[in-house]
């Protein structure tokens, strides 16, 4: 398989990868303005669930990065609602909290399964080569390219589609407004908390036949669900889509083309972003 | 000489028209009162005099001096001051600390990194006395947090003054005081010099017509009646646009 | 009362290396004298412009960087200093220019990829900077001939750059240009339309800041001899913010009393605390919850309250009358 092919095929995949976690982020920032920076542990977390999972209980796989996205979501829910809702509004306390998380999940991360990257394998039928369009593909990346589309259109029909969904779309464009229509916004909250945390988690699971699990993983995955979020606009879904493949092409053709300038080709578009249009490609308020 | 003149201000968000091709001009010493039911685009009118909001069309001349691409804090160097509907002030801070920020505005002192504020004498007493002339000299050194709401727009109409501007608007001035309040803020605005020219939005019609010398009711973007005060008052448009069509 | 208090703080200083009870706490003093230097000029745009940046560590290493290459091409100390604060200068401005154009979240963010640009450009452009393997220092400066190879030496240097910026900084927050500065972080509406320029302010004070981080940056480069990309990673910019938050924005004790905390908790509890990365985390957590004003402020109005309950108690009469 030719080197562009391959490009190609591991930047749609880290797309995938990173729509799942930066979908999460985009709808709580976009919902909740709180920058959570507890979302690379989260990540991280879902990973180690996963995976820990796998190699001691011998569970399935998918059966794994569900119970994993479960009992992350459960841990942001409680973050969110013990922690994070009384600092509503307060940008530096917001801050403050999210890293001291994650520094708190990080070392207990580090105590628990300690510095030694972990492999988890890909499911026993995805691993191997898939023949499709008369090209063949590493299986495990198409399938992860799948199922982030496939979550997207859930979302989707979620957010567009749903009354559920309605009262996001509301509560991102107007919270105000939204708690005179008499929208439950702190149980709207901690819902959406709990679902973007719960993605990032089914995302590391997902991710780590690929990235495998480290310590630092949490403080490498975060930025890139910054970039994406600032690209591709706050609380937009299919902003977050686009961004995530745009950040999976830039990051992977950035590596193999101009390996020193790597991070420039990564962050300078966001910063260009940022500077011109600070909503992103598809926002609707600016941050 | 005019002091405000405003030609065809035009301004919209997205579809909605908010000001359309606004015409105003107030003379100098005026006190002019702008009416008009809510939404009806009175405070979009200050933003866009002030600088805040840049129009869509049109010209704002500040005594004929066309200042309608200069931004915001020009303006205020150039004797434009305002007071706003909610109350924006520094709470954490004092009443002198307050006033003394107001006086600094347009002090070239405001950018010296190395002198002590609390020993610039001649600010200092100034400030304070400006805080005797509203009669709130006794609180000079309490945190503006602690201060009634009446208390509060007082030092707010202070602190534009101490900015010895030529032109002041005031939005809605009176809103939220009690009848006590109401009467000193209306000693207040009495003792402005004239020299000074006011533009007041207003909705307590009992104050506000004392006030006026003019009056523009605005409806949906536009001035629609204009005059003297008793004839703006007994023109049949105006009950028309208060009371529905 | 105050002044009795700075000049013991002061004495207490001075007398480092008498009391410490050897280098390695001597150093640890110094460690915290850097930070305290970094925590500082961060708080000039956190504390008292009102913007957050998580990309300092950027513009802390670009000076501990050009400091290193400078040397490296044969230039002197001075030479070199000065060269890699002019940098850093240079750099903050462009940051500024770019970050300015928004606040609150986007200025958060955009502040972060600007650090994380540098970052990998100290890590991947390998030519320059050595990447991973860093570089090392031949030798400490050697100002008026005074040695600071020691570390009661490099301890005083330190000392005396610390009294220094936290010198400029109280006079500036004391000053006029402060009081707009504070101004604008509170209403920056209401500051425009009172005359002030929001803009060049904030720009004049990231400069400062940077400026700060630039310093602690070519200290921190001669205390170890050796930068690494690792000084310019997210999380330390991370840390430094914490330094600030925690300790107390928008004071000058606090972001002193943040750095003494991360790197006590770093140098000195991490060989009695196993998991003291989850403590610190913890703390900051606490101090959150608690004291959300930060440490020092937060310490403060506990001292306050105690007092105010301790004279109550004594002489209820006068409490109730509104004491």
């Amino acid at each position: 398989m030719n080197l562009w092919l391959l490009l190609t095929v591991n930047s749609i995949t880290l797309g995938g990868l990173l729509f799942l976690l930066s979908a999460g982020f985009s709808l709580i920032f976009g919902l909740m303005r709180i920058p959570n920076l507890t979302h690379g542990s989260f990540f991280m977390l879902g990973a180690y669930f996963g995976a820990s999972l796998v190699a001691w209980f011998g569970v399935d796989f998918w059966l794994a990065a569900a119970i994993a996205a479960l009992l992350v979501a459960a841990l942001g829910g409680v973050l969110e609602r013990f922690v994070l809702r009384r600092l509503a509004g307060q940008e530096q306390a917001q801050v403050l909290v999210t890293l001291g998380v994650s520094f708190m999940i990080a070392d207990l991360c580090l105590m628990e399964w300690s510095g030694d990257p972990m492999t988890v394998e890909a499911p026993a039928a995805l691993q191997g080569a898939a023949h499709f369009l008369g090209l063949t593909f590493p299986a495990y990346r198409l399938a992860i390219i799948l199922v982030a589309l496939a979550i997207a259109a859930l979302l989707w029909a979620l957010i567009d589609r749903t009354r559920l969904g309605a009262m996001i779309r509301a509560g991102v464009d107007d919270p105000q407004m939204a708690r005179i229509c008499g929208i439950r916004i702190s149980y709207l909250f901690t819902l959406v908390f709990c679902l973007g945390a719960g993605l990032a988690g089914f995302a590391g699971m997902m991710g780590s036949p690929i990235l495998s699990v480290y310590p630092g993983l949490d403080a490498d995955m975060l930025p890139l669900a910054l970039v994406v979020v600032i690209l591709g606009g706050t609380g937009s879904l299919l902003g977050s889509l686009l961004g995530s493949f745009v950040v999976g092409f830039l990051y992977n053709f950035g590596q193999a083309l101009l390996p020193e300038l790597a991070y420039f080709v990564l962050f300078l578009p966001m910063v260009i972003i940022l500077v011109i249009r600070p909503q992103g490609l598809f926002g609707r308020r600016a941050p | 000489m005019t002091a405000l003149a405003i030609r065809r201000l035009d301004k919209s968000f997205g579809g909605l028209r908010v000001a359309r091709g606004i015409d105003l001009a107030v003379e100098t010493g005026e006190r002019r009162l702008i009416i008009g039911p809510n939404g009806a685009g009175k405070t979009t009118l200050f933003n866009l005099i002030a600088g805040e909001l840049k129009p869509d069309g049109g010209t704002v001349a500040l005594f004929g001096a066309d200042i309608t691409a200069l931004p915001a804090r020009r303006r205020a160097h150039l004797g434009l001051a305002r007071t706003y509907q909610i109350i924006t002030l520094f709470p954490k801070d004092t009443l002198l600390h307050n006033l003394l920020l107001s006086l600094l505005g347009r002090a070239p002192l405001r950018w010296n990194p190395v002198a002590r504020l609390a020993a610039q004498a001649a600010l200092q007493q100034e400030a304070r006395q400006r805080l005797m002339d509203i009669g709130l000299a006794h609180l000079a050194d309490r945190p503006l947090s602690q201060t009634s709401y009446g208390e509060r727009r007082r030092v707010e109409i202070a602190m534009a003054l101490a900015q010895k501007p030529r032109v002041l608007l005031l939005d809605e001035p009176f809103a939220g005081l009690s009848l006590d309040e109401r009467r000193d803020v209306q000693a207040l605005l009495a003792a402005v010099p004239r020299d000074v020219t006011m533009v007041m939005i207003e909705h307590d019609m009992d104050v506000a017509l004392d006030f006026a010398d003019r009056i523009s009711v605005m409806h949906l973007g536009e001035v629609v009646v204009e005059g003297a005060r008793a004839a703006v008052v007994a023109d049949p448009r105006t009950r028309e646009i208060y009371l529905g069509e | 009362m105050r002044r009795i208090a700075l000049a013991l703080a002061l004495a207490v200083l001075l007398a480092v290396p008498l009391w410490a009870g050897g280098s390695f706490y001597v150093n640890i003093v110094s460690q915290i004298l850097i930070a305290a230097i970094f925590a500082l000029g961060l708080d000039v745009l956190v504390g008292y412009a009102g913007l957050i940046s998580l990309g300092h560590a950027g513009l802390f290493g670009v000076a501990a960087y050009g400091v290193a290459v400078m040397l490296g091409a044969g230039f002197g100390h001075l030479a070199a200093i000065a060269a890699a604060l002019a940098l850093c200068v240079a750099t903050t401005a462009l940051f500024a220019v770019l970050a300015l154009r928004t606040t609150g979240i986007g200025f958060i963010m955009i502040t972060l990829a600007l650090g994380q640009l540098l970052w990998g450009l100290a890590y991947r452009w390998i030519d320059l900077t050595q990447g991973d393997n860093g570089i090392s220092a031949a030798s400490r400066p050697a100002p008026l001939g005074l040695s600071l190879a020691s570390a009661d030496g490099f301890y005083y240097a330190t000392l005396a750059v610390f009294l220094a910026v936290l010198l400029a900084l109280a006079v500036l927050a004391a000053s006029p240009f402060g009081a707009s500065l504070k101004g604008t972080r509170d209403q920056p509406r209401r500051m425009t339309a009172l005359g002030f320029d929001v803009w060049t302010i904030r720009f004049l004070a990231f400069l400062l800041s940077g400026l700060c981080s630039g310093i602690a940056g070519v200290l921190f480069f001669y205390y170890n001899e050796f930068i690494s990309p690792q000084a310019l990673a997210l999380s330390a910019s991370a840390e430094a913010l914490l330094m600030v938050i925690a300790g107390g924005s928008g004071t000058l004790l606090g972001p002193i009393a943040g750095a003494a905390l991360v790197v006590a908790m770093k140098s000195v509890a991490s060989a009695y605390i196993a998991r003291w990365n989850f403590t610190l985390g913890a703390i900051f957590v606490l101090i959150v919850l608690f004291m959300p004003e930060g440490l020092v402020p937060g310490s403060r109005r506990l001292a306050r309250w105690v007092w105010a309950a301790r004279k109550g108690r004594r002489n209820p009469a006068a409490a109730e009358s509104g004491g």
